[in-house]
């Protein structure tokens, strides 16, 4: 038992992980199913970045879904109407997201908790209502067509699902690896104590304005490029991508897999993907499922199904520590809390 | 090396802390008695600059902090703990204690990125500094268990090694020795000793007479929201106005 | 001149059932302090539970909103009993996220039943009056004449029944309510209760002269938020002014503005407010 728990929580679970989405377009079914895996993990990068605001910082940001929007529609309206390439687009919608984001942010992060979720949902809405009349900018409820792919590289050609696959782990990774360091560093330390309270961070001398800000924004230009590659890959969008029901899929993706964990994002989105996809008819009635489920987990398993299983073996480790207490001194603590830290 | 002149707090039309002027010396134990709602915790709130007074000033170690806001306050060298002790349930407890001393470090997202010297070197340092306060605080033992797994005195002990990690010259403690047992107090007030013996200023609130009797140097007394009095603890004991307003009778100064 | 006053009442007709979603919120925020980002989603329940009593069951359009304002009052309670009790003392973001749960399912379930056409909702009072040269159709007055009515038996309820001087008192004062020994799972169940009939009741008052769909909680319900933001979250009197004053301002903004943006007013009026002052309008004190 304590063994299977170990290696699930050790870094060659990681890369493990990593082996099988490397080599997972040549078992997948059908091309159909990496397409599938492709779009996975673009929302798993959408997560990651609400995990950062919501999840270690611990502000509601139900705007999130919004931003993923706005990353899309820079990449389609500077493909389709101003003829650039995909690849400055989507570094735009990375710039665009983390200016807007910045502005929303400086604004709403002033407000505590509910205010806040409140104000966010507000804003989530009002990029909704811009992206559907707007249309002089963003074509209105006609969504635009014929949005630029990424360019391939050589021989390379992201057109194709295959690549287009490999593109997408790619960035993934990078979202992965740039949230594990940000979450075990002194940075990532300063969004939990903000987490804990408000009150207690600044007593601490941490400035809330300027690490809630950093959080919001981070949080953003990850929606942002996650949209952008979005835009990429799909060809076409309309306003419905704004809609406030995307956001909620995020969250139940995020409370899921586990909120404020590391690979609560990944697992969480990769559940729900496949739960959907397994009962194909079912997605469109999938939040008959869904909504109770949300319900269900916040009263039950808060942590969801990463945090449950970390808070599980960590009690089992603690318990069993006091065995050599006599000479537990603090250096051993330090490495194994260390341990714990990088698992998290 | 805290000196309060003519502080005022009013929330609407009701003054909370009204026209309190004292000082405090450096390396000494003071503590700030009143019944409920005598602004005790509003005056640890002002000073700390969680809000900004009415009216009146704060200096601390002759500089002007009226207003300051509470990360810059903290910087300054005032730390504090509240009286109900929020942690982080799911870390181990010296988890818990890193980011105390984040205040004193430069590391931002970029030096993440890059994982820099820095960022490595800072992040040591705020990991031997958790060390060492959980250390001060005599906790090394329980260092790698969960904070949900703790108990009320050790949570109070680690509210402490928190304050403690910020390298502060003045703590202001919150009702420390609220929901232990008077074993803990007595250990606690010990802690409260060890922390002044180290160089700490100490300011406290706490409803526990006898704990603040034997413990204090000098005791400032508030009633609705006004200084009634200040003095040793003896002077304290006997001072009719105390007796009158605040204690009710001569039995409860005693016990 | 004429056309202002027209937009004044229509503005009144809107800031009335605004008035009406806004007090239901305001009052569950009062007691459990909770934002019930599922207020919008009772509301749409209501229009559809109106609309099938009238349509399906072929009922009068009283009966109909009288047993949608009872449905719904009923299931405003079982998620009071089921969900928010359960996690009161939960970290804050825990029953939100609970909330859009709901929602998220009460929008899942109606429109699996109904599909997401859009209805429209058979009114019996099709005549239009005339004032001079104001137009008024019938239904706007019922609306106005209702929803006030509705305010002021409201009123009345929680000023003089005990049930309803407890739910002021409570509002008022959670901690001090507890301790006067008042019976808090009594009063949170009827408070939502009232909420629930509230939106069911607005929904059907509002129904026949806007369309029924899965989806006609999500502005109602975010202009409610706005509403009690403006009023002061808890504040009963804010509500009613505030769904007034979003009512004017987006009948107005509509026509001398633009009606293409025209809810957007509501929202740059957050925007604005909450960029002055943090904690909202009409806050008193610290909390």
């Amino acid at each position: 038992m304590d063994r299977i728990a170990n290696f699930f929580a050790s870094p060659a679970m990681k890369v493990v992980l990593l082996a099988f989405a490397l080599i997972f377009p040549l078992i997948a079914g059908s091309e159909y199913q990496i397409y599938v895996m492709a779009l996975a993990f673009i929302w798993a990068i959408a997560v990651y970045g609400l995990n950062i605001i919501t999840g270690f910082c611990g502000q509601l940001n139900l705007a999130h879904g919004g931003f993923f929007a706005i990353g899309a529609y820079v990449v389609a309206i500077l493909t389709v109407d101003h003829g650039w390439a995909f690849w400055p687009a989507f570094v735009a919608s990375g710039v665009f997201s983390a200016v807007f984001g910045f502005l929303v942010g400086i604004v709403s992060l002033r407000l505590k908790e509910h205010y806040f979720a409140i104000f966010t949902l507000c804003v989530g809405f009002i990029i909704y209502l811009l992206l559907d009349k707007w249309e002089a900018l963003t074509h209105g409820s006609l969504g635009i067509i014929n949005i630029a792919p990424p360019e391939g590289f050589g021989l390379i050609d992201f057109t194709r699902t295959i690549p287009f696959y490999y593109l997408v782990l790619f960035f993934l990774v990078l979202a992965i690896v740039l949230v594990s360091r940000i979450s075990s560093s002194l940075v990532g330390r300063t969004f939990l104590a903000i987490r804990i309270s408000d009150d207690l961070a600044q007593s601490l001398g941490i400035n809330l304005m300027r690490n809630k800000v950093l959080a919001f924004v981070l949080s953003t230009v990850y929606a942002g490029l996650a949209g952008g590659l979005y835009a990429g890959v799909v060809r076409f969008i309309g306003p419905a991508e704004a809609e406030v029901v995307h956001t909620f899929d995020i969250i139940t993706y995020l409370l899921v897999g586990g909120i404020g964990t590391l690979m609560g994002p990944l697992v969480g989105t990769m559940a729900i993907t496949w739960l959907t996809q397994a009962v194909q008819s079912f997605e469109e009635y999938r939040m008959i499922v869904f909504g109770p489920m949300l319900v269900l987990l916040v009263i039950f398993m808060p942590k969801g199904v990463v945090g449950t299983f970390l808070t599980w073996r960590g009690r089992r480790l603690a318990s069993k520590a006091p065995a050599k207490e006599g000479q537990t001194r603090v250096g051993d603590s330090a490495t194994s809390s260390k341990e714990a830290s990088d698992n998290a | 090396m805290l000196k309060i002149n003519n502080l005022t707090k009013r929330f609407g039309g009701l003054a909370a802390v009204n026209d309190v002027s004292v000082e405090f010396a450096a390396g000494q134990i003071n503590a700030i008695i009143g019944p409920n709602g005598a602004g005790k915790t509003t005056f640890f709130n002002l000073v700390a600059g969680a809000m900004p007074p009415t009216s009146g000033s704060i200096e601390f170690n002759g500089m002007d902090v009226t207003g300051m806001a509470p990360d810059r306050i903290a910087r300054l060298g005032i730390a504090r703990t509240f009286q109900t002790t929020k942690l982080f349930e799911q870390s181990t407890v010296l988890d818990n204690l890193i980011v105390g001393h984040r205040l004193r470090t430069q590391s931002r997202l970029w030096d993440v990125i890059i994982n820099s010297k820095r960022l490595r070197d800072e992040e040591k340092k705020c990991r031997a500094k958790a060390a060492e306060v959980l250390d001060f605080v005599g906790l090394s033992h329980i260092g790698h268990r969960y904070i949900a797994d703790t108990t009320q005195e050790e949570r109070k002990r680690v509210a402490f090694a928190l304050a403690m990690a910020t390298d502060p010259e003045l703590v202001l403690l919150d009702e420390p020795a609220g929901g232990i047992n008077p074993e803990e107090t007595e250990n606690l007030a010990a802690l409260i000793r060890k922390m002044v013996d180290h160089g700490i200023t100490v300011c406290l609130i706490e409803h526990k007479m006898d704990m603040i009797m034997s413990l204090a140097d000098k005791i400032m007394v508030l009633d609705h929201g006004e200084k009634i009095a200040e003095g040793t603890p003896e002077q304290i004991k006997t001072n009719p106005v105390v007796i009158e307003a605040y204690l009710g009778s001569e039995e409860d100064v005693e016990a | 001149m004429d056309a202002f006053l027209q937009q004044a009442l229509n503005g009144l007709t809107l800031g009335s059932i605004y008035g009406l979603v806004a007090l239901g919120l305001t009052l569950v925020y009062g007691i459990l302090h909770v934002p019930n980002f599922a207020h919008g989603a009772l509301y749409m329940v209501g229009a559809y539970i109106s609309y099938y009593i009238m349509v399906d069951l072929g009922l009068n359009y009283w009966i109909a909103m009288l047993g949608a304002g009872i449905f719904v009052a009923g299931l405003s309670v079982l998620c009071e009993r089921l969900v928010f009790h359960p996690l009161r003392h939960a970290p804050p973001i825990h029953d939100k996220i609970a909330a859009i749960g709901i929602l998220l399912f009460l929008e899942a379930v109606v429109q699996m039943y109904w599909g997401s056409d859009f209805r429209r909702m058979p009114t019996p009072y099709t005549s239009i009056l005339e004032f001079g040269g104001l137009v008024l159709p019938a239904q706007r007055l019922l609306i106005i004449i209702g929803a006030f009515s509705i305010m002021g038996a409201l009123h009345l309820y929680l000023k003089k029944t005990m049930t309803g001087s407890t739910i002021i008192a409570m509002a008022q004062n959670r901690e001090g309510a507890f301790l006067v020994g008042i019976d808090a799972n009594r009063v949170a169940m009827m408070t939502f209760a009232i909420a629930g009939f509230l939106a069911a009741v607005g929904a059907s008052l509002f129904a026949p002269i806007n369309l029924v769909y899965p989806a006609m909680g999500h502005l109602v319900i975010m202009k409610a938020f706005v509403i009690i933001i403006l009023g002061g979250m808890g504040s009963i009197p804010g509500a009613i002014v505030g769904g007034l004053i979003i009512g004017f301002a987006e009948a107005l903004g509509g026509y001398y503005v633009s009606s293409t943006y025209k809810d957007l007013i509501a929202f740059v009026l957050l925007v604005v407010i909450l960029s002055i002052k943090p904690t909202g309008l009409f806050t008193k004190g610290v909390r």
